[in-house]
């Protein structure tokens, strides 16, 4: 692994160090607290009614028979909801508990409390409900249409959002448009939901043991449905198992609760797996039109994209995924000229939300299909294309916003094509006795495929992804840093979802301060907002709070030892374990200058002001942003429609690489999603009806599935960004999916000479397998 | 219907009280025996969050009713440490970073230990197909693959 051979002559423990987790051990042996571990003295269960319908009127609901199912303590409906009866992350259009109507399959209707699950089960089976069914709406473009009735007060469209940039009536030489489509992937962390809520005595306030990835905005959210200040609602990170995006939206928080303080005992929930499926947003579905403008010799004049986002029941984040998806509709290229549109919309379908990657994701899949689809009609190569059309520091977006970011495209295109091709034959190598490897065949312990029909193809994927919050949203993290006798103390709202902000904190603190020792506070709602694990923002947020909280505190030092030891403060400098005086040489080791005080600084840290879009969708609405490459080579089984990644090669904008050893987990798994929405992961409903809520049927990628990564990172650190590094956890999701269609359309067209359009993820077997259906593609000029 | 049975896990024996007859392993380890590093996550036994070993054989705790396994010996996470010491595998699940969120990594940990027992010399495709029934959502599976063979690598000296 290229990443990891780097010779070091970095302090341990510092940037720039592999750094080992502090939570490692406790988690391999199993003794790390994850939230559905915890428990209380006292704690009973609560549980979940949710609805069998996607769409109904509620006509009645009676709880009666369920209170008499022996050991029920509580029964709580809409009525209970003593605050806001919605809730929701941008608009609060999503109800508590419906009372009226349902919109969703799975939608909460009650909740009760008992002894033991068992007793919580059989209560709900005793809710009476009784529905008058409708007709769902599930067509997301029906709900464009303003004939169709609303199935929300809201209205069926959540947001619309256009992007006119340039010369709106620009043509090119030659012109490619199709139709993709990218269906509802989950996130599937495997650490189920789960809450303890233990309320006060006197029951006006409560204290939340929860697995999320916002403590302040679940706190802001849960105050107003409980009727009570935000300060009274305290919330304690219990262990989190993964999150992607689904935890950002509250889940079972209010309900968990509402039974607390109805109770004045600690309760808890735990979904299932069924239930998670139900009970988090998912990656929005999205049908997205895009014709590109090119040249003759392939230089973009123009792209066009008509997209709709299904948005599902409620709102949660979709006008933002939304926002990322139109401004970033061409990808990491020179686009002079743009018309976009797009639409995200409400259907009775499952909420959809964040999830790694978010908006950029799907129309990824679209422009690096187009661009492949350019360079076949200019007779390009489709790397050279890419390379000839890459987005340089200094260009701008169809926003009108400068890139202000290094913005090394070109440098991963060049770095991913240097990395080796896999050594490995089709159908890999033969066993030590000369047998063949079916492990390494498309359809792999199936052993239906015949290694003789495989082929092989390589295909291509770029992107480019938006860091942090944007749209003039009010971005900024805070941070607690305490040094007394040579050990700092840190503290943060930060959420460690795995991605290991709890390493780099103590990486952080060593480097600025000149400590070993670094101790990490609970993490709570005890200190001011981090704001959110997600848009691969921590790294740059919570990474600049803690650095900056750290210098804080350092100066502070400085001013001490200048006052003990009669020397220049503005001399004062960090080497290494000492505090040194540049001027003399002087030195004296940090444990020694702060034994004996006690220095405590909190800081809040904000990235630049961003600004939202003006009505033609253009303004500079993005902080900044991170870039990646991915190559992959596929072997493909085109009689049976059969896959085999072997291999994903990328070279990663990272800025400046922290932990590398954690880029690389971050890089690997990235991939696995990417790979997982390419060919295998679809949550499947019918008229609304979910089909595949759980493990058996939602395929996940498997160790068997994943192939070699081979990752390099570009190291060019960002003047913008405070540690000079950039976030790296969600470029490697977007563009490996369209780089591994793409090496089966390259598969494929191997073996006829024209192959098949695949402009749908997950590819299925036949999509592969089957004469290409009539499409939507075209091509002329 | 609720029974009263023990059973023997990690070398010691725990009294099982108030269990239901057809209460799975997992859940009785979970919430009667209070050893709560088995994790579950897919009630199915797809994802292998919950695997343990019971005489000697790989299983999915969450498919196993608990009373089927009296008088077997059973085998968790908890009880691959020695005197609280991390095993080689733990410490190379830390050292290869095959650790981020862990939620699946007990389990993980069960399998690769249950593996290097059967075969000390796995080939890769070996070490991927034993572990194909642990799913895990963060990693890839690139550094697991790495920890493993690293414990291969250290068992030969």
């Amino acid at each position: 692994m290229t990443v990891l051979d780097a010779p070091s002559a970095i302090r341990p423990g510092t940037l720039g160090d592999s750094v080992l987790r502090p939570d490692g051990t406790a988690k391999v042996q199993g003794s790390f607290e994850f939230c559905s571990d915890l428990n209380a003295e006292g704690c009973v269960w609560g549980a979940t009614l949710r609805s069998p319908h996607p769409y109904a009127r509620i006509r009645s609901i009676d709880v009666s028979a369920a209170w008499r199912v022996p050991g029920v303590l509580a029964v709580i409906t809409a009525d209970d909801v003593p605050g806001q009866a919605n809730y929701g992350l941008i608009v609060p259009d999503q109800p508590v508990f419906a009372a009226d109507v349902v919109r969703y399959v799975g939608e909460p209707i009650a909740a009760v409390a008992g002894d033991d699950p068992e007793v919580c089960r059989r209560a709900l089976a005793a809710i009476e409900v009784d529905y008058d069914v409708l007709e769902p709406l599930i067509d997301a473009e029906a709900a464009l249409d303003p004939n169709t009735p609303a199935i929300h007060p809201d209205g069926n469209v959540i947001s619309s959002q256009p992007v006119i940039h340039g010369d709106r009536d620009a043509t090119g030489d030659v012109v490619v448009e199709a139709t993709y489509e990218v269906g509802m992937q989950d996130q599937a962390f495997l650490g189920l939901e789960a809450a303890l809520a233990i309320p006060d005595p006197g029951g006006r306030g409560l204290e939340v043991y929860v697995a999320t990835q916002w403590m302040h905005e679940d706190r802001r959210q849960m105050a107003d449905c409980l009727g009570l200040d935000p300060e009274s609602v305290r919330l304690v990170l219990g262990g989190v198992g993964g999150a992607f995006g689904a935890r950002e939206d509250i889940s079972l928080q209010i309900h968990t609760s509402l039974l607390a303080l109805r109770l004045g005992r600690p309760v808890r929930m735990a979904y299932d797996r069924a239930e998670s499926f139900l009970g988090h947003v998912h990656r929005h579905p999205a049908t997205m039109w895009m014709r590109h403008h090119a040249t003759a010799d392939g230089q973009l004049v123009k792209v066009e994209s008509r997209m709709v986002f299904d948005g599902g029941a409620y709102a949660s984040t979709s006008e933002a995924v939304l926002l990322n998806a139109v401004t970033q509709a061409p990808g990491p290229y020179r686009c002079p000229n743009a018309v976009i549109e797009g639409h995200a919309v409400r259907t009775n379908h499952l909420p959809c939300g964040a999830m790694r990657g978010f908006g950029v994701v799907q129309v990824c899949f679209a422009h690096e299909s187009q661009m492949d689809k350019l360079a076949d009609a200019c007779g390009v190569d489709p790397w050279e294309l890419r390379l000839q059309n890459a987005m340089h520091t200094g260009d701008t977006t169809i926003t009108g916003q400068v890139v202000h970011n290094v913005a090394p495209v070109e440098e991963c295109l060049r770095a991913t094509a240097a990395l080796p091709l896999p050594d490995e034959p089709v159908g890999g190598h033969p066993r030590a006795d000369g047998s063949a490897d079916v492990m390494k065949t498309p359809g792999g312990a199936g052993r239906t495929t015949d290694a003789s029909d495989v082929v092989r193809g390589i295909g291509w994927g770029v992107s480019m992804k938006n860091l942090m919050y944007s749209a003039g949203f009010d971005d900024y993290s805070t941070a607690r840093c305490r040094l007394a006798d040579g050990v700092v103390t840190l503290k943060f709202a930060t959420v460690e979802v795995g991605q290991g902000f709890v390493t780099l904190a103590g990486q952080i603190a060593r480097s600025v301060l000149g400590v070993d020792d670094v101790v990490l506070g609970r993490i709570d709602t005890q200190v001011g907002s981090a704001g959110s694990t997600s848009a691969s923002r921590q790294t740059w947020m919570s990474g600049g709070a803690v650095a900056a909280a750290c210098r804080a505190v350092r100066d502070r030092l400085f001013l001490h030892v200048a006052e003990q030891h009669d020397v220049d403060p503005g001399q004062l400098e960090i080497d290494g374990t000492d505090v040194r005086d540049e001027a003399s040489g002087w030195r004296i080791p940090v444990v020694d200058a702060s034994a004996g005080v006690d220095i405590d600084e909190t800081v809040e840290y904000r990235h630049p002001a961003t600004e939202p879009l003006d009505e033609n969708g253009q303004g500079d609405c993005h902080v900044g942003f991170v870039f990646v490459a991915h190559r992959a080579v596929v072997d493909v089984d085109p009689e049976l429609g059969l896959v085999k990644v072997v291999q994903i090669a990328t070279a990663q904008d990272v800025g400046r690489a922290l932990n590398p050893l954690s880029i690389t987990g971050q890089i690997e798994g990235g991939v696995a999603q990417g790979l997982g929405l390419a060919v295998m992961e679809e949550i499947i409903q019918t008229d609304g009806i979910i089909r595949n809520g759980n493990f058996t049927d939602y395929l996940l990628p498997t160790f068997l599935d994943m192939p070699d990564v081979v990752a390099t990172l570009i190291e060019q650190p960002d003047p913008l960004a405070p540690l000079g590094a950039k976030g790296v956890g969600e470029p490697p999701t977007i563009s490996s999916t369209p780089a591994i269609v793409a090496a089966i359309r390259d598969a494929l067209r191997q073996v006829d000479g024209v192959g098949r359009p695949l402009d749908r993820v997950p590819v299925r077997p036949a999509d592969i397998c089957l004469p290409a259906r009539a499409s939507a593609s075209s091509t002329t000029g | 219907m609720t029974n009263h049975f023990t059973l023997r896990v990690n070398g010691a024996d725990h009294d099982v009280r108030d269990s239901w007859l057809g209460e799975s392993l997992l859940d009785v380890l979970r919430d009667r025996i209070g050893l709560l590093g088995s994790k579950g996550a897919c009630e199915q036994g797809e994802c292998g969050s919950c695997s343990v070993v019971i005489d000697g054989e790989l299983v999915c705790s969450c498919l196993v009713m608990a009373a089927s396994t009296i008088g077997q010996s059973i085998t968790t996470v908890e009880g691959i440490a020695t005197d609280g010491a991390p095993s080689d595998v733990q410490r190379a699940f830390v050292d290869a970073g095959a650790v981020q969120c862990g939620f699946c990594t007990p389990g993980l940990i069960v399998a690769v230990h249950s593996l290097l027992e059967s075969d000390g010399e796995p080939t890769e495709t070996e070490v991927r197909e034993a572990l194909a029934g642990n799913l895990c959502r963060c990693t890839g599976y690139g550094r697991i693959l790495e920890a493993v063979e690293r414990v291969v690598v250290e068992r030969r000296r």
